[in-house]
């Protein structure tokens, strides 16, 4: 008996709307990254369901998984680094101070 | 042997016990109001996905996540929750904004439920799970048909590399 393919859909959802709220409602910088990590390893578990219970199921949605996870691990470092930077010249880690570029 | 109309089988109960631990890690990071219990519970969140690329058949990619995600990226976080102010009492978000995100999203989560359970999914026509999910599949797909994604992958690699390195330094000590 095997887990069928909508519950790893529905998880998969259910983990997006936890960091999409996360990302919209926290005010702390690390968080809000967090938060969209959430989001990003909620699509990958997508990926590699597919790749198993899909149509024709091949390799192409885990080597996609792979390729996503090396563009977030980028993503965090170059993050945490405009963090950093922000903190040293701000004094603050709050979002809502980063907006020297609104209009 | 069925419970609650579920037929039960040991994968099943992998599943449940992995879907109930992700999804409260996830709930605990959203609900603590101290940064580093957050950096923990999501550090469990990236555990439990782990496992559930294990019940996929998805090992490579599930020792992958263990080694990036749950062991750098969550060290990076906790690195930059340290580094960083993160007493979160001043940052209290306001009443509203949290309502309107709160319905959004439960709207957005509505949608896509239905939608999961309104498609006639395709019935599941690879008998043999594990047949072409091993390690050797996945090199051969990515130094072949995937060579220049992988390439490209390398390149941005070393731009967030140098990237991170010239935002982090310290600025006017030449």
């Amino acid at each position: 008996m095997m887990v069928p393919l909508s519950s790893f859909l529905a998880l998969s959802a259910i983990l997006f709307c936890i960091g999409l709220f996360g990302a919209l409602t926290k005010r702390n910088f690390v968080i809000v990254l967090v938060s969209i990590e959430l989001m990003l390893n909620a699509v990958n578990i997508n990926l590699v369901a597919f790749s198993k219970y899909g149509a024709i199921p091949n390799i192409t949605g885990q080597v996609f998984g792979l390729f996503s996870m090396t563009v977030a691990a980028a993503e965090v470092a170059v993050g945490l680094a405009t963090l950093i930077a922000l903190y040293r010249n701000r004094n603050t880690s709050d979002i809502r101070d980063m907006d020297q570029m609104k209009w | 042997m069925t419970f609650l109309g579920v037929p039960l089988s040991g994968q099943m109960i992998a599943f449940f016990i992995l879907a109930l631990w992700i999804i409260g890690c996830g709930v605990a990071m959203l609900s603590t109001t101290k940064t580093m219990y957050m950096a923990v519970a999501i550090g469990g969140v990236f555990i439990g996905i782990a496992g559930l690329y294990f019940l996929l058949n998805a090992e490579f990619l599930g020792v992958a996540q263990i080694a990036i995600y749950a062991g750098a990226v969550t060290i990076l976080m906790l690195f930059a929750v340290m580094l960083t102010p993160h007493d979160l009492d001043h940052l209290k978000t306001k009443a509203s904004q949290y309502v309107f995100s709160a319905i959004g999203v439960i709207i957005l989560l509505l949608v896509l439920i239905t939608g999961i359970r309104k498609t006639q999914w395709v019935p599941l026509n690879n008998p043999d799970p594990s047949a072409g999910n091993d390690v050797a599949t996945i090199g051969k797909a990515i130094f072949t048909q995937y060579a220049i994604p992988f390439e490209l992958v390398s390149l941005i690699l070393i731009v967030a590399l140098v990237g991170a390195v010239v935002l982090g330094r310290k600025e006017g000590d030449q």
